[in-house]
């Protein structure tokens, strides 16, 4: 039996499965009520996001006053929480595009929660300059549009307008991008459906599916397409939120590696969140023979590859610092490692730099329990990296006498609380409702590193790896 | 399935009919396909649970021209947004920030970008949904139950009086089919 599965691969979906199987095991969940599990972390989670609804709602009638900002320190958590998010988001673009791109065919089990956790972060995200704006009613301005206040147009020179192309450009090509996946499950769900309400819903959402090769054709050209497209943009996205910083000329931001160690950042943040949530799901949902340690494993592989650029790019802030002999450079890395806020920067090194290196060991990446404890301190690491940029660039600027603390009110965090109730619950809702693994695709991986004759097999079987060999027949084309 | 609705509501071509093989297994299925178009009958289409690698070729299909839809929507975005910022911050509203000249290119490019992709992403999916016929809640026309699940139904269509369902019922017996059935449009 062995002799028949491949010496070469592992297959990426354990447990034998038939397609049928898959359909079953991923659309189970769906079918049945929700459990006990589930109603109660959602309601937590709803509860949470209920509290920073209405800290947002207060902050939103007294002004942003609300926060614990003054005059020297203009940006705390609100853009901490901002870039948290938006790098949070990066993982599932990469996992869906970059990992297409090269081929990477365990990506199938984890790409839709992945692209689904990618959304949910973005939206999270954007809450936060929405807010800053101060009259959010009116974010619409930063829109380039026809208008009657000149025409006033935006600034095309300002980073922060950038940052308002990049994020929604980039929110608007994940959602096209994720839904593309889900049209053929959507199909599978319809076809599934006993009540007629049900049919009907999944009859809009799956745009007439039919299973055509004509139309997968294109649609895989498009698919492509559109990973080709959103590779160049993930990389864009992080590389803008670090210029509003890098353009500026505040000594700790004014650097040129800030692009790909944002983006670097970005990444290595989005996999441990990525992992923090798929052990959950793998187990609560049980789908370990789909997100298998094979896949835990490759995701720590990439984490350790991040966490070396970010840890190597610490390394240069500080190097830079010295040699570039400016006073006020080296001030401000001396004044991060040693001075007030020392705590956030050796949390941030310890977390990003220091316990990923634990992966080296494959004993370690293949022992759940403490990958998931590592993710949860590197989710931690990169919030605090942000705090560490942001805060002690700011808070002693070049005059002393303006020299000040900063610390987080009770509103900020509740709000920044409230952005991970929100996180939650639609992620919840999104295993609810959604197939969690992208059925089509992992169906098309079935056959991965298992023997498949090229020729007639012994049909009918159900199971396509249990083999037995036989001969190839001769073909014989009819005229 | 276009040509089914194209049946149903001009009345034209009432006599369309398919020979359809059902299958479980993608080798299989390609293999059949290919041999079928290569015996000189006329494959419909082939219905299959995911995307089958080397389908597409067995049935005879190009690649897709939707990469130079993509190509075209990119260039769009890409003079749009140029043609945008030179005459927004160039000639409408020049604004002087630091003494740079109005039309200042290098600091354009970040949102020139965005709006390539931008245009290139949402261009050649609605493309793929014209072209393709996909829309919300467009009714299917599935040829098997199956077909979004495990089966695979290869459908040829009965264009001319040589056409020798015996022969071919033969041929896809060898890869295992599981049923044959025939369909013309009133059943579909």
């Amino acid at each position: 039996m062995s002799s028949l599965l491949s010496v070469l691969r592992k297959p990426i979906v354990e447990g034998n499965k038939s397609l049928r199987d898959v359909s079953d095991d991923v659309i189970r969940p769906l079918e049945q009520k929700p459990t006990k599990l589930w109603w109660i972390s959602f309601l937590l989670a709803f509860s949470v996001l209920v509290v920073g609804g209405v800290a947002v709602a207060y902050q939103i009638k007294m002004g942003i006053g609300t926060w614990g900002l003054n005059k020297t320190v203009g940006w705390g958590f609100d853009i901490t929480n901002f870039v948290f998010w938006v790098g949070i988001g990066h993982a599932g673009t990469l996992i869906s595009a970059i990992l297409f791109l090269v081929r990477q065919r365990w990506r199938t089990s984890i790409s839709r929660s992945a692209e689904a956790m990618t959304i949910i972060a973005v939206i999270c995200a954007g809450i936060f300059p929405i807010i800053h704006m101060g009259r959010p009613w009116l974010f619409f301005w930063i829109a380039p549009y026809p208008n009657f206040r000149g025409p006033l147009w935006v600034n095309f020179r300002s980073p922060l307008l950038w940052d308002f192309f990049a994020i929604s450009t980039y929110f608007t090509i994940s959602l096209v991008f994720w839904y593309l996946g889900l049209i053929p499950d959507m199909a599978t769900l319809r076809d599934r459906a006993k009540s007629k309400i049900k049919k009907a819903i999944y009859r809009v959402m799956s745009f007439g599916w039919n299973g055509s090769t004509r139309t997968w054709n294109r649609y895989e050209t498009v698919y492509m397409l559109l990973a080709a497209l959103a590779t160049p943009l993930v990389l864009s996205v992080h590389s803008i939120v670090s210029m509003d910083f890098a353009t500026s000329v505040i000594p700790g931001w004014h650097t040129t590696i800030f692009p790909p160690y944002f983006v670097a950042g970005a990444v290595f943040s989005g996999f441990a969140m990525v992992l923090t949530l798929m052990i959950i799901a793998r187990k609560v949902m049980n789908y370990t023979e789909y997100i298998t340690l094979d896949h835990i494993e490759k995701m720590c592989k990439v984490i350790i590859v991040t966490s070396g650029i970010v840890g190597i790019a610490y390394a240069t802030e500080m190097f830079m610092a010295w040699y570039s002999v400016n006073e006020y450079e080296r001030f401000v890395f001396i004044n991060r490692a040693m001075g007030p806020y020392a705590w956030s920067y050796w949390i941030m090194v310890g977390c990003n730099v220091l316990i990923s290196q634990l992966f080296w060991f494959r004993r370690l990446r293949r022992t759940v329990w403490f990958v998931f404890l590592a993710s949860i301190f590197i989710n931690v690491g990169m919030w605090f990296e942000r705090f560490v940029i942001i805060v002690t660039s700011l808070h002693r600027d070049f005059l002393p006498s303006s020299w000040a603390m900063y610390s987080p009110t009770l509103i900020e965090l509740a709000t920044l609380a409230g952005s991970f109730g929100l996180f939650f619950t639609a992620f919840l809702l999104f295993a609810r409702f959604i197939p969690f693994i992208a059925i089509a695709e992992v169906k098309g991986v079935l056959s991965y590193g298992k023997h498949v004759e090229k020729w007639p097999q012994n049909g009918g079987s159900e199971k396509p790896s249990v083999l037995v060999k036989r001969e190839p027949q001769e073909t014989e084309r009819p005229v | 399935m276009r040509d089914l609705w194209k049946a149903n509501t001009t009345g034209d071509m009432m006599d369309r009919r398919y020979f359809l093989g059902v299958f479980d297994d993608e080798n299989n299925v390609v293999e059949a396909t290919r041999l079928t178009r290569e015996s000189g009958y006329d494959i419909h289409d082939v219905y299959t649970p995911y995307a089958v690698h080397g389908l597409p070729e067995a049935m005879g299909l190009k690649r897709s021209r939707l990469t130079w839809v993509c190509l075209a929507f990119a260039f769009l975005g890409c003079a749009a947004a140029l043609i945008a910022q030179f005459w927004i911050a160039g000639v409408d509203w020049p604004v002087n920030v630091g003494g740079r000249p109005f039309n200042s290119l290098p600091a354009y490019l970040p949102v020139l970008f965005e709006c390539i992709v931008l245009f290139g992403g949402l261009g050649v999916l609605f493309t793929l949904f014209i072209r393709a016929k996909l829309f919300p809640g467009k009714q299917e026309q599935l040829f098997d139950p199956g077909i979004t699940d495990d089966r695979f139904v290869l459908a040829v269509e009965e264009k001319d009086a040589g056409f020798d369902i015996a022969a071919i019922t033969r041929l896809w017996e060898r890869y295992h089919v599981l049923e044959t059935k025939q369909l013309s449009e009133a059943v579909a």
